[in-house]
């Protein structure tokens, strides 16, 4: 298997290598920041027309994830789309699919800064949920324990490799998950913001074809690449 | 013959100055709607392009624009604006000359649109953006001509595309606008003809008198150069010997990192305290400019330089160029070395110092090349269609549009005189809803058809779309400055800051500095007082060496002994014949032998590094294919060596031209020079955008990289105009596989294999070369793992 296991408050969670997490003794699987319509958006504020096709890519990446872990509940931990209009962009398909994956199974939505109100998409719209010994919420808390959070998108470079991978980020008391959308850009995990939420022997999970384990305080990982000058959308 | 206004006689004869034949040819011909003048460096080119402008303005009856003036560089149209001015001033001609570029304040640009001066000088992306404005038809309604400078530099790179579409676009608002080109030397005028005029109207060629043939020799040192690499500090005392003997010297570079590495190094040795400046693009601008200014003030001795100095700014008194390196295309040397006796008829003196001992070679055939005015290039294609993108949206800027009249304009273009209907029309929809198969943008088309005409969907897009004007590549680059110090030392590329780790030393702007940290979008550097850097220095692009240097090379190996090289590169040549065989154009030698406990093999095909570089990919995989196990490679201009796990027995079927070519179709979709050409093309055609309003400079931005719209359209949209446009550029650009095709049917097959016990002469130098690719896929993924195992072992942290 290609996922990497670790534990976080006594609970035993599973990074895939999409950038999902698992807690399966509790049957919940995880992603977060999908930025659905992040295209349409852009299109909508005179930007460049980008190929539209993230909605479907990251659909059916979560689809194939639910496939692997059969989970009761799903968790979108906020900027699950990438502002309130986005709803509009998901076509009949999409929203069919969408519909597929939440038959039979518990589904939240918590929101987040790009999605703070609910839509009319089935599941349940809450601000946090805890399961077990995890609050899970969009954007972390400086002093909680047992936190699973999104919305800092991490990315790390590991030396020689060249470029950035998104990565979970965690330590003793809490995991940062990486953005699951396929449209969405990394911020690296040596940003202060970031760094100051993580404990000096926080670890690293990379995504990429393998979930790989690497520690973050090591001075090879601090020299993460800059941010790449692509495409540029609003923060997370 | 057409005689000046009086006033310019007079001033004239006041300086003894009399008109070069071909400055009064200019002036008969002034009335050509399209006019091509050849002259070397110093041959009075732009007082000659000028002439005709001023002599119809001396009335003072012209209102509004009348000369547009077009250069690469905005320090060119600045200069030209100062040389400019002092005549018309002596003359008392009732002339208003302006520049306008980047530089240029906003208020200025505001006014210079409301009353234009007569005389504009100004750079193709501004020329481009003024297009781009509602008003624009009321700027150029007088315009009578445009004057484009250092045409042969423009023409070769995609500025010079969008250019000439400006000009199209000028051509429909000023229908009796005449064109004139300024160029250098060059191989094919014609095709520059052909690029510079309305279509199909014909250009007329001036030549103007060569001048004397320069006085070209290389530099013979005591000290044998090494046998690889590009740095040539062998050659330090022997430099610096030439500078000392000469007033002004200028030291030119084929990469920014070389001429940073021969600075330092110059320096170290230069015990007189001779003062010496260094310039390349890579520095910052006001360093540039200090340079620049004390150049002119006569106050440098010599310049260490990049092509960045290849244009022609008028820097006063040098009297040597110095060619470090070999110059890898010979048409670029002889622009180069028309930098030196910026007079005319004084011959101009140039020495090639070449870096290691496979460039004599090179430096020589060269030099036979420069004598026989034997020049070299490689015809333009087609004009490019991610350019035509970025025109069109251009175009909409500037108000609604009819599809088939723009069509027209368009074709007017030289380049573009075969464009179908077709083509065009794909480019349209591609700035209308993006062109994709999925058709997702209905609601928020970019451009739109009504009544027949079509505009901006929304007019706000137009400040967004202006924003990105250009077709220049930025590598990504990062400034680097002192820690706690505002000001910027300079630029590396992303790519090399991305392998510093802190506690690395490195070379910029002369001086030694250490690596401390990123910090937000800027390096932070200290200084450091070690005399070696530690990395080597930043990257840089690197020339292939032309078709035509590279089968001057092959003829020489076929002569039997070698009098015109020194005896050390002679002794060389000799014993590769020996003990192997030298390679021969209509043939590809192959060596294989086991060096070091790995099999290795040498592919000469004299294919140009790009090709090379390419050919060792393909290679490569068609050896894993066949179960040889290779491990890694590495390209020069001339060979690639291939190293791996098992010998090579029979190079034969590596080369089926069919094989070959399915496996370059394969292996191109997910290589990384592939990406590289997509975020190019897709920045110029407006699918990724440089500049946003409002750009945020705190590292929050949530960026993500063109890779993953690549690879997205590569999956979805596999034929989508973006991806057709990248195979195209990559087929001829970096890739060049065009040359690899060129080596297949010159050698059609004849290969000779030569079975060695240890390296060849000819192949140890590959063995030094820097920039050995490891072999992709899996490999990478294995690469990612043992650096993360390594570091958790170093972190103590057990991986169960």
């Amino acid at each position: 298997m290609n996922t990497h296991t670790f534990s976080l408050c006594q609970t035993e969670l599973t990074a895939f290598p999409s950038g999902a997490l698992l807690d399966a003794a509790a049957g919940a699987l995880c992603v977060s920041d999908l930025h659905l319509g992040k295209s349409d958006r852009i299109a909508r504020y005179n930007g460049p027309l980008l190929p539209p096709y993230e909605v479907r890519e990251t659909l059916d990446r979560l689809s194939a994830d639910i496939a692997t872990a059969q989970p009761t509940t799903v968790i979108c931990l906020g900027d699950s789309f990438d502002d309130m209009a986005g709803r509009t962009s998901l076509d009949e398909s999409c929203t069919t699919l969408l519909m597929q994956m939440q038959a039979g199974r518990r589904w939240i939505w918590i929101e987040g800064n790009h999605d703070p109100g609910p839509l009319d998409l089935g599941g349940s719209h809450l601000r946090e949920v805890t399961i077990g010994a995890l609050t899970y919420r969009h954007i972390a808390e400086p002093d909680a324990r047992g936190e699973v959070s999104g919305h800092y998108h991490p990315k790390v470079t590991l030396p020689g490799t060249g470029s950035a991978r998104a990565c979970f980020a965690f330590d003793e008391a809490r995991c940062i998950l990486p953005a699951y959308g396929a449209y969405t850009g990394g911020m690296s995990v040596h940003t202060p913001a970031l760094r100051g939420l993580l404990a000096s022997e926080a670890q690293v999970i990379l995504t990429g074809r393998r979930a790989l384990l690497a520690p973050l305080a090591s001075n090879a990982v601090a020299r993460s690449g800059p941010q790449r000058r692509g495409l540029r959308g609003r923060s997370g | 013959m057409t005689a000046l206004p009086p006033a310019f006689d007079t001033w004239f004869a006041a300086r003894g100055w009399s008109l070069h034949p071909h400055q009064q040819a200019m002036l008969d011909r002034a009335r050509a709607p399209a006019l091509l003048l050849i002259a070397p460096t110093g041959g009075g080119k732009t007082l000659a392009g000028f002439l005709p402008s001023l002599a119809e303005l001396a009335d003072g009856t012209h209102k509004g624009l009348h000369t547009l003036y077009v250069s690469p560089l905005k320090a060119l149209a600045a200069d030209i604006r100062r040389n400019l001015t002092t005549p018309v001033d002596e003359m008392g001609l009732p002339i208003r000359i302006e520049d306008r570029t980047g530089d240029t304040s906003y208020t200025q640009k505001r006014r210079q649109r409301a009353d234009p001066p007569h005389i504009l000088l100004t750079t193709p992306e501004s020329l481009a953006l003024l297009t781009s404005y509602e008003d624009a038809p009321r700027i150029f309604a007088g315009l009578q001509r445009v004057i484009i400078d250092e045409i042969h530099a423009l023409s070769e790179s995609k500025r010079g595309d969008q250019l000439l579409l400006a000009l199209s676009r000028l051509q429909s608002l000023a229908p009796g606008l005449r064109r004139v080109g300024l160029s250098a030397t060059v191989e094919d005028p014609a095709a520059i003809a052909h690029q510079l005029a309305c279509h199909p109207d014909p250009c007329a060629i001036l030549h103007a008198d060569p001048g004397p043939d320069p006085d070209i020799s290389m530099l013979i040192t005591d000290e044998r150069p090494p046998w690889s690499g590009g740095g040539a500090a062998y050659a330090i005392p022997a430099v610096l010997a030439e500078v000392k003997r000469h007033k002004t010297t200028l030291i030119f570079h084929n990469t920014r990192a070389q001429a940073e590495i021969f600075f330092h190094n110059l320096w170290l040795a230069n015990d007189e305290d001779l003062p010496i400046g260094i310039h390349h693009g890579s520095l910052d601008r006001e360093q540039r400019t200090r340079v620049e200014a004390a150049m002119v003030a006569g106050q440098l001795r010599a310049i260490v330089c990049t092509g960045s100095l290849d244009l022609g700014i008028d820097w006063g008194d040098v009297d040597l160029v110095i060619q470090v390196g070999a110059p890898k295309n010979v048409k670029r040397l002889i622009q180069r070395i028309g930098r030196a006796n910026h007079r005319y008829n004084a011959p101009s003196k140039a020495l090639l110092v070449p870096a290691n001992r496979f460039e004599i070679v090179e430096c020589v055939a060269a030099l036979e090349a420069a004598k026989a005015h034997d020049l070299d290039g490689d015809p333009k294609g087609d004009g490019p269609r991610d350019v035509l993108c970025q025109h069109i949206l251009i175009r909409a800027c500037a108000g609604p549009f009819d599809a088939t009249t723009l069509f027209k304009e368009v074709r007017s273009v030289g380049a573009y005189a075969n464009l179908s209907r077709a083509a065009f029309d794909d480019c349209l929809e591609f700035c209308a809803t993006g062109g994709y198969a999925l058709r997702a943008y209905d609601r928020w088309q970019r451009l739109k058809e009504t009544d027949g005409l079509w505009h901006l969907r929304d007019p706000r897009a137009a400040q967004r779309i202006r924003m990105n004007i250009g077709t220049i590549q930025d590598t990504d680059t990062l400034k680097v400055r002192l820690k706690g110090n505002f000001k910027p030392l300079g630029e590396v590329e992303e790519a090399f800051a991305a392998t510093l780790t802190p506690g690395d030393t490195f070379l910029i702007g002369g001086q030694i500095v250490r690596y401390e940290g990123l910090r937000e979008l800027t390096v932070e550097v200290s200084r450091d007082a070690s005399r070696k850097p530690k990395i080597a220095t930043f990257m840089g692009t690197k020339f292939a060496t032309s078709t035509q240097l590279s089968s001057r090379i092959l003829r020489m190996f076929r002569q039997d002994s070698w009098p015109e090289l020194p005896d050390h590169t002679a002794e060389w040549l000799s014993l590769q014949r020996k003990v192997s065989q030298l390679p021969e154009a209509d043939r590809i030698l192959v060596e294989s032998f086991p060096y070091d406990g790995r099999h290795h093999a040498v592919f000469y095909g004299f294919a140009g590094r790009n090709a090379q570089q390419t050919l060792g990919l393909l290679l490569t995989q068609r050896m894993e294919e066949l179960g040889l196990n290779p491990l890694g490679f590495v390209a020069t201009d001339y060979a690639t060596l291939v190293w791996g796990l098992n010998p090579l027995t029979d190079p034969a079927p590596l080369f089926q031209a069919d094989d070959l070519r399915a496996g370059f179709d394969k292996w191109l979709q997910g290589n990384a020079v592939m990406k590289r050409t997509f975020r190019a093309s897709a920045t110029i055609a407006g699918l990724i955008e440089r500049n946003l309003p409002q750009a945020r400079k705190s590292g929050r931005q949530a960026t993500f990289s063109s890779d993953i719209l690549y690879d997205t359209l590569l999956k979805y949209d596999p034929d989508h105009l973006m991806m057709r446009i990248t195979r195209e550029e990559a087929f001829r650009g970096l890739v060049d596989f065009g040359r690899i095709e060129e080596m297949i049917a010159r050698t059609v097959g004849h290969i000779d294999h030569v079975v060695l016990t240890r390296p060849s002469p000819l192949s140890a130098p590959l063995f030094l070369e820097m920039g050995r690719v490891p072999i992709a896929g899996e490999g990478r993924e294995r690469l990612v793992e043992e650096a993360a195992a390594r570091l958790l072992a170093d972190a103590g942290i057990s991986t169960d």
